[in-house]
């Protein structure tokens, strides 16, 4: 095969995930231009798009992103810091896992969404309450992950760095991180995941801005658009989430044969 | 061997390199179960020892205790007259698995707890096993005898005067294994550091070591001096002799 065809199979082969939503998109917007479905229900796609460029161009559009992407900043290098810390120290640590992990284990079964309304009664509705939901649920799966990823490094490998006159915290930083950071990456995908979500919810019920604000506020002016376009703007930013951590796993673990992008034999 | 001439083999010319190693009393218990009793051991500067022996007799336990991975329960090892715990450098260990950091590519593993300038000396390591040009690939693209031949770099970057071998060429296969044992050879003639060679081939200990010790139950039961020049030719009688003589040790285990 020349070059030429295989670049194109190649186009090819890289649209082929995207045919479906496509289609979906092109049946919706045919079956609302010719009123199948009522614009109230589900507007069409050119109204969704009318609606993201109408919000863009007054800047509120870009003013919610900007809250909402801030909060889950925050929440997340807040939950992930401390969940991080708290995996590695038990992890290296037999003692402090002893003393703490149990705890953790029983305040994990408590659904963080379920704090919301005691949240609202301590903090009101002011930043508070989106920042410490969003760490709190950010919080197990690191530390899960973290834990979970110190615990099952290679001990022969660590085994081999004492006798190769590794320090304390050569060791740490040449053996025990690197070894637990796939399954971190692992953690760092699914606590991106429960931010955005719990962002949704947070910003739905006791938010005065965000994208959640955004749609709840016009859900109460009946701009079915502006609803559909928050929800879709919460997908693309949790996708642009994950696609920023599946680059980042890309690049950190180039040497794992799973991550190889050449070569994995020779 | 470039430009300089490969010496025959005499342990004394290459007294400087090798540590003298003396084990007296040597004794480590696990809680209530002893796996080395009153194990006793001079090695001479140089010497390649291997030590044979069913699992469980002590053999790794050896090693683990000599290079400082676990504290004896009594007795001492020491390394040219000082404890070996103040000079662990000096001793270095390969194991069966070869361990290397997958996260790291194959020079920086070479290179594993060098301090200053190591690059060039890790380099010059590789080159010695034959895989200077892997220098920039992971470890995961290795065959198994090629990450072997890494660690055996990575053993002896430093020039260490103890050489310690734990199984290392027991997950190989045999040809690869017969490669190993000639490039350990090599190396050992060229660099002279004193070697300690564990593993369950007769076969292997007879052709490399100057002393073949047979180990029950952590003591040595038997302790057999080969002096035969090297290299050794496989399938000589004497050398199946003494192979055989082991073999029957091995095999009438009480």
């Amino acid at each position: 095969m020349n070059s030429i065809t295989r670049s194109f199979s190649n186009a090819l082969r890289a649209t082929i995930p995207w045919a479906v939503p496509i289609g979906i998109l092109l049946v919706w917007q045919i079956a609302a231009s010719l009123h199948w479905i009522s614009s109230t229900v589900i507007p069409a796609p050119s109204a969704v798009l009318a609606a993201g460029i109408r919000t863009a161009a007054s800047g509120e559009l870009f003013r919610h992103i900007g809250v909402s992407t801030a909060r889950a900043a925050a929440g997340f290098a807040l939950g992930g810091s401390i969940g991080f810390v708290f995996g590695l120290l038990n992890g290296v640590s037999k003692p402090a896992a002893r003393l703490l992990d149990s705890s953790f284990q029983m305040v994990r079964n408590v659904p963080h969404l379920a704090l919301i309304p005691l949240f609202i009664l301590w903090f009101g509705i002011d930043e508070r309450i989106k920042l410490y939901l969003v760490a709190l649920g950010v919080f197990f799966p690191i530390y899960l992950n973290t834990f979970h990823g110190v615990r099952t490094v290679d001990t022969g490998l660590v085994e081999m760095g004492r006798a190769y006159g590794l320090s304390r915290a050569e060791l740490f930083r040449q053996v025990i991180f690197p070894g637990a950071l796939p399954s971190i990456l692992v953690g760092v995908r699914f606590a991106l995941g429960i931010t955005w979500l719990t962002l949704v919810v947070a910003e739905t019920i006791a938010a005065s801005s965000g994208i959640g604000y955004m749609t709840m506020n016009a859900r109460e002016f009946l701009q079915t658009d502006v609803v559909l376009l928050g929800i879709l703007i919460y997908a693309v930013l949790g996708k642009l989430a994950d696609s920023g951590t599946q680059l980042l796993e890309r690049r950190c673990l180039a040497w794992h044969p799973a991550f190889a992008t050449q070569g994995a034999k020779n | 061997m470039t430009g300089t001439m490969k010496m025959p083999y005499s342990p004394n010319s290459l007294s400087q390199t090798g540590a003298e190693v003396r084990i007296s009393h040597l004794g480590k218990s696990f809680g209530e179960r002893p796996v080395l009793t009153d194990f006793e051991l001079n090695i001479s500067p140089g010497e390649f020892i291997a030590i044979v022996g069913h699992s469980g007799c002590g053999k790794s336990t050896l090693l683990r205790l000599i290079c400082g991975l676990e504290d004896p329960s009594e007795g001492s090892i020491e390394l040219n007259g000082r404890p070996v715990r103040e000079q662990i450098s000096e001793a270095r260990i390969m194991f069966q698995d070869n361990r290397l950091l997958p996260w790291r590519r194959v020079l920086e593993n070479v290179g594993i707890g060098q301090r200053g300038n190591w690059e060039p000396a890790a380099l010059e390591a590789l080159e010695q096993v034959g895989l200077g040009a892997r220098a920039h690939d992971w470890p995961a693209v290795l065959s198994g005898g090629q990450r072997q031949r890494v660690a055996l770099a990575r053993a002896l970057v430093s020039h260490p005067k103890l050489l310690l071998l734990d199984e290392p060429l027991g997950a190989l296969d045999a040809l690869t294994r017969l490669d190993m044992q000639r490039l350990i050879e090599d190396v050992w003639i060229r660099q002279g550091f004193t070697a300690i060679l564990v593993t369950h081939d007769v076969t292997e200990a007879v052709m490399l070591a100057d002393r073949v010790i047979v180990m029950e139950n952590g003591v040595a039961r038997l302790v057999r001096r080969i002096d035969r020049p090297r290299p050794r030719v496989r399938g000589d009688n004497y050398l199946s002799a003494i192979e055989a003589e082991i073999l029957s040790r091995l095999l009438s285990r009480p």
